[in-house]
């Protein structure tokens, strides 16, 4: 396991030139104006802007969830912006960990099924019981989604997402549906796996104060990336207040 | 504006809308299709008895004076009575090798017939009764391509007579003609000519051999069978009988109670099936629409107008399914009564849709559906505004059974997935596969008619008949006619034998059936008991097929009255000695010789099997023809041939129809529950397509509930299909044959493929709903 800083610079995510225009029902949305970025290799990005600026659009290009509508978005040497479907899957497959405000869990499978579910495809998975012992929840294998707390779904979630080693951990806004005591153990475990493991972590919010846990911050106005700031030095999430 | 929401929700699921309106309409078609046929078909009865004045009791003699016609009209109950002559002959057409059996009927000089009136389809009526010209039926002239002008021989008591066709007719007395219990228009013509001259080929001139009555208004049967008995027992009467043991007309009522039984049974099944898909339907479209229906209750919107609302919903759904159901019930029900004039002949077979037919259907599919859709309704009823705003609680799984058990960790996650699932929702999953199963179990039941018809004519007709030919005699014969046929060209075996007819008796019940004597060492006519075997008829005593024996309340050990309906009319007492349960016969068996002791004809003989060198047939059958003594000789694989023919047409169309049907109801119950699950589990998909899953591995998961519903619905739909046909058997309730419940592996082969076929049907529809997935659209946004 690498240390978490000195950051290496090793880009894992180039993008240039991305745009992304769909539509909503009789209106044309341009959600993406052309975005350029690279994230290295062990980072941890959180995205800030307010809604309809483009966050999840850009981070469901990045997991392979949608195709830009012009400009290359690459990860390492897959081309995201003109694989197909099943290209698509296989990526999302074997390098990518999602985390979802509304954690998406399975309701008729347990804690540790959960995990199982995604440990059984990949190749150098975790145990199901080890992911979750990560984030916290340990005691909590045999337990149904129904018969656990916001936060500690989430956990599951992170775990399941974790447990496969992933490149990436792609979250999007994780603790918006969270209260804030619950929402911090969340970005613990999420800050925790980024260090540990090396995964590289891109995090979407809206609550401003959560980017100090970042290396860096990427702001996101109309479709644009409006600033970049480097954290000199990035807080624990324990340290930080919203 | 609560409507305009109707149309666009029912809009929004319209491919759920029909395949459910298919179910009711395939109900009501049914239902439609076989009740109007029946009602058709009897209306087309009663019609045709009543203008072609059909008598109501026939009797048939050997020989009794024009004198006696003034007595039988003073019969109290007697209505009308009429005389005629009726002789069965052999016919000999031009360019046909096997003789045909014609019956002779004499037509009144001069007059039309006061009974029995006959319609002519083509041709002309008989101008000089002493001609030789006669009439045909319609069946036999159009299986023959007999017509007006063409000719052919007949041998009248004996002599080769060429006779004319003058015109085809139609009878009310043989409306389905035949002679056995088989549809066989080939080889059995009715003729009718002068009675002048026919009465004089057989020197019956002044004389009767049959009577005709129309009873009076009031008048018992039964008192005017008995008074006819007693009074023609002198002239050889044959024994008196009413329409119920009249061949065309038992054959024509059989096949009418058929349809009723059809049009009852079966639908029911498929309005089973919709009110089920309406209630999955209507709760999935009012769990979706929790929200909206808060909505409109905070706005103040009556409770029973949001109930009235979703009411409508299912009422569209079925008065849709009602309106397509009364087009496919009036176009099968023609269809179907067409095809039964091909079979029954009537003048002007007239297909005709009753009202009270379509009220029943669409008032028994209506009050189905709303009781279907009650609990749902009382559901939204009950919802409290303020719990219907917030989304539905989590659903709760638990473990399943198996896992309980102990036995989880034999399968993965996704096995647990699909099988909790299942485990939730237990009813519908049950509904589901008995849905399917009963689709399987339509199917069978509507195409195994035709292995119990092969089964009938294959296995237990040629096990039983051995010979090629059966030769009738004349006149009993003694059994130096044997060594005369023999010396035939082609023959290798006669066996002769002696059938009479009897009424059988016990206490009021009574039957009259044919009595076969049978001699040890036959070998082309077998009395088989269970599993073929072989039944030894005894010295002494009768062996009755076991449905005569039931409908005459005996049991083996007691005792039955016999009455020869021939000579001198005797009748004894006779003990049961076993019963054979025979499928296509009512016979009773006894020993030859003890049958010739009775008729004290000694060893005479009626009848001869004959087993032919079949490269030597022709010329055995032309020799045949000219044979004075034989009256008619009936060959085995023509009939077969001509059964097989006219049975298969309509197992053909039956099978269409039902196969339709069944996988209507196949496609709406998996169509709709493949949906559902998909619209209740998108969420859930969508994620698992996220994590990496292909859509092959999600179709899969979803798919596999499908899967496993099926591998339980087909064998138990093989189950209930076998149940269900032999319940339509068991009300059919034929009384002359039984119908062999043998259902092949083809007939559980060709049931389980249309289902399968309807399920990767409803499973592409789905693929492709999962293939098109928006997966971001899909996670924005908490189901």
């Amino acid at each position: 396991m690498e240390p978490a800083a000195p950051v290496p610079r090793e880009p894992v995510f180039v993008a240039r030139g991305l745009v992304k225009t769909y539509r909503m029902g009789e209106i044309e949305v341009h959600a993406l104006r052309g975005i350029d970025l690279d994230i290295y290799r062990g980072e941890f990005v959180v995205l800030l802007g307010p809604s309809g600026s483009g966050k999840s659009t850009l981070l469901n290009i990045l997991g392979g969830l949608d195709r830009p509508t012009s400009g290359t978005a690459r990860w390492r040497e897959h081309d995201l912006a003109v694989a197909d479907d099943a290209a698509l899957t296989r990526y999302r497959r074997e390098h990518v960990g999602f985390v979802f405000q509304f954690y998406n869990l399975i309701p008729s499978l347990t804690a540790r099924e959960n995990v199982a579910l995604v440990t059984e495809m990949a190749g150098d998975a975790m145990p199901p019981a080890e992911a979750l012992e990560r984030v916290g929840l340990g005691d909590r294998l045999d337990h149904f989604p129904s018969q656990l707390s916001g936060g500690e779904q989430q956990r599951i979630a992170i775990a399941r997402a974790i447990a496969k080693r992933p490149d990436v951990l792609l979250c999007d806004e994780p603790t918006g549906a969270l209260d804030y005591e619950t929402g911090k153990l969340v970005l613990e475990a999420i800050a925790r796996i980024n260090r540990d493991l090396g995964t590289t972590a891109v995090v979407i919010t809206h609550n401003a104060s959560i980017a100090r846990i970042a290396d860096r911050v990427m702001r996101l106005a109309d479709g644009r990336i409006a600033s970049v700031e480097t954290n000199a030095s990035r807080l624990t999430p324990s340290e930080i207040a919203w | 504006m609560l409507d305009r929401k109707l149309v666009r929700d029912l809009w929004a699921v319209k491919t759920q809308v029909i395949t459910i309106a298919l179910v009711v309409a395939s109900g009501i078609g049914g239902f439609i299709a076989s009740l109007s046929t029946y009602d058709s078909l009897k209306t087309l009865q009663a019609r045709y008895y009543e203008s072609g004045r059909f008598a109501d009791v026939f009797v048939q003699l050997k020989r009794a004076p024009l004198a006696t016609e003034q007595r039988l009209v003073e019969i109290p109950g007697v209505g009308e009575a009429e005389t005629t002559l009726v002789f069965d002959v052999l016919v000999d057409l031009p360019e046909v090798v096997e003789p045909v059996i014609g019956r002779m009927i004499a037509l009144p000089d001069g007059r039309e017939p006061r009974m029995n009136r006959l319609t002519l389809t083509a041709g002309r009526w008989i101008h000089d009764p002493a001609s030789n010209e006669v009439l045909v039926n319609e069946a036999f002239a159009k299986a023959r391509r007999l017509g007006p002008g063409d000719s052919f021989v007949a041998l009248l008591n004996g002599k080769r007579e060429a006779l004319s066709v003058a015109g085809v007719v139609l009878s009310p007395e043989y409306i389905f003609a035949g002679r056995s219990g088989f549809a066989d228009e080939q080889s059995f013509g009715v003729f009718w000519m002068g009675r002048e001259r026919l009465a004089g080929a057989f020197d019956m001139k002044g004389a009767y051999n049959r009577v005709s009555v129309r009873l009076a208004h009031g008048a018992s049967e039964e008192g005017v069978i008995d008074a006819l008995d007693r009074m023609l027992e002198t002239y050889g009467s044959r024994g008196a009988h009413g329409r119920d043991e009249q061949f065309s007309h038992r054959a024509l009522t059989q096949e009418i109670n058929e349809q009723k039984v059809f049009g009852t049974v079966l639908p029911s099944i498929f309005l089973a099936v919709a009110v089920f898909l309406l209630n999955v339907v209507l709760t999935r479209q009012i769990a979706t629409q929790r929200g909206q229906i808060a909505a409109l209750k905070a706005l103040g919107c009556p409770d029973f107008r949001i109930a009235a609302h979703y009411l409508k919903f299912v009422l569209v759904i079925v008065l849709l399914g009602i309106a397509i159901g009364i087009g496919i019930g009036a176009w099968l029900g023609r269809m179907m009564t067409q095809l039964y004039a091909g079979l029954f002949r009537f003048p002007s077979p007239d297909y005709t849709l009753q009202a009270w037919i379509v009220w029943t259907a669409a008032g028994a599919a209506l009050a189905a559906a709303v009781a279907g859709a009650l609990n749902a309704l009382r559901a939204v009823a009950r919802l409290a505004p303020a719990e219907a705003m917030r989304p539905p609680s989590p659903p709760v799984f638990r473990a399943t059974l198996l896992e309980r058990m102990g036995l989880g960790h034999v399968y993965s996650p996704r096995v647990r997935m699909v099988l909790r699932d299942m485990e939730r929702r237990p009813l519908r999953v049950m509904l589901t596969t008995v849905g399917i199963a009963c689709a399987v179990a339509i199917l069978i039941s509507g195409t195994w008619w035709r292995d119990a018809i092969d089964y009938l004519l294959d296995v237990d007709f040629r096990l039983r008949e051995k010979q090629h030919v059966i030769v009738a005699l004349v006149e009993p014969a003694s059994s130096a006619v044997i060594y005369d046929l023999a010396r035939l060209p082609g023959v290798l075996r006669v066996e002769a034998g002696r059938d009479t007819e009897v009424r059988l008796r016990n206490g009021h019940l009574n039957y009259r059936a044919t009595l076969s004597g049978v001699t040890g060492g036959t070998e082309m006519r077998r009395v088989m008991g269970p599993a073929q075997r072989d039944v030894s008829v005894p010295e002494s005593g009768l062996v009755l097929n076991a449905r005569l024996a039931k409908r005459l309340g005996v049991r083996p050990g007691e005792t039955v009255m016999i009455e020869l309906l021939e000579g001198e009319r005797t009748r004894t007492s006779l003990r049961v000695a076993g019963v054979v349960d025979e499928l296509a016969e009512m016979r009773a068996y006894m020993n030859a010789d003890a049958l010739g002791r009775l008729l004290g004809q000694g060893d005479a003989l009626s009848y001869a099997r004959v087993r032919l060198d079949l490269s030597q047939r022709d010329a055995f059958l032309k020799q045949v023809k000219e044979t004075p003594r034989i009256a008619a000789a009936l060959e085995l694989a023509p009939l077969i041939r001509n059964v097989r023919e006219t049975s298969g047409r309509f197992i053909l169309v039956f099978t269409g129809i039902l196969s339709v049907f069944a996988g209507i109801i196949a496609v709406g119950v998996v169509y709709n529950n493949a949906r559902i699950a998909l619209a209740e589990r998108l969420w859930e998909l969508a994620t698992l397509r996220v994590l990496g899953f292909t859509r092959g591995e999600v179709s899969g998961l979803l798919l596999a509930e499908l899967a496993i519903e099926l591998a339980i619905a087909l064998p138990l739909g093989w189950t209930l299909g076998y149940w269900l046909s032999a319940g339509i058997v068991e009300l059919i309730h034929a009384e002359t044959f039984r119908i062999p419940m043998v259902i092949q592996p083809r007939t559980y082969a060709y049931a389980t493929l249309v289902i399968l076929g309807a399920a990767v049907v409803s499973a592409f529809v789905v693929r492709r709903r999962i293939d098109t997935m928006d997966l971001t659209g899909v996670l924005k946004t908490r189901d």
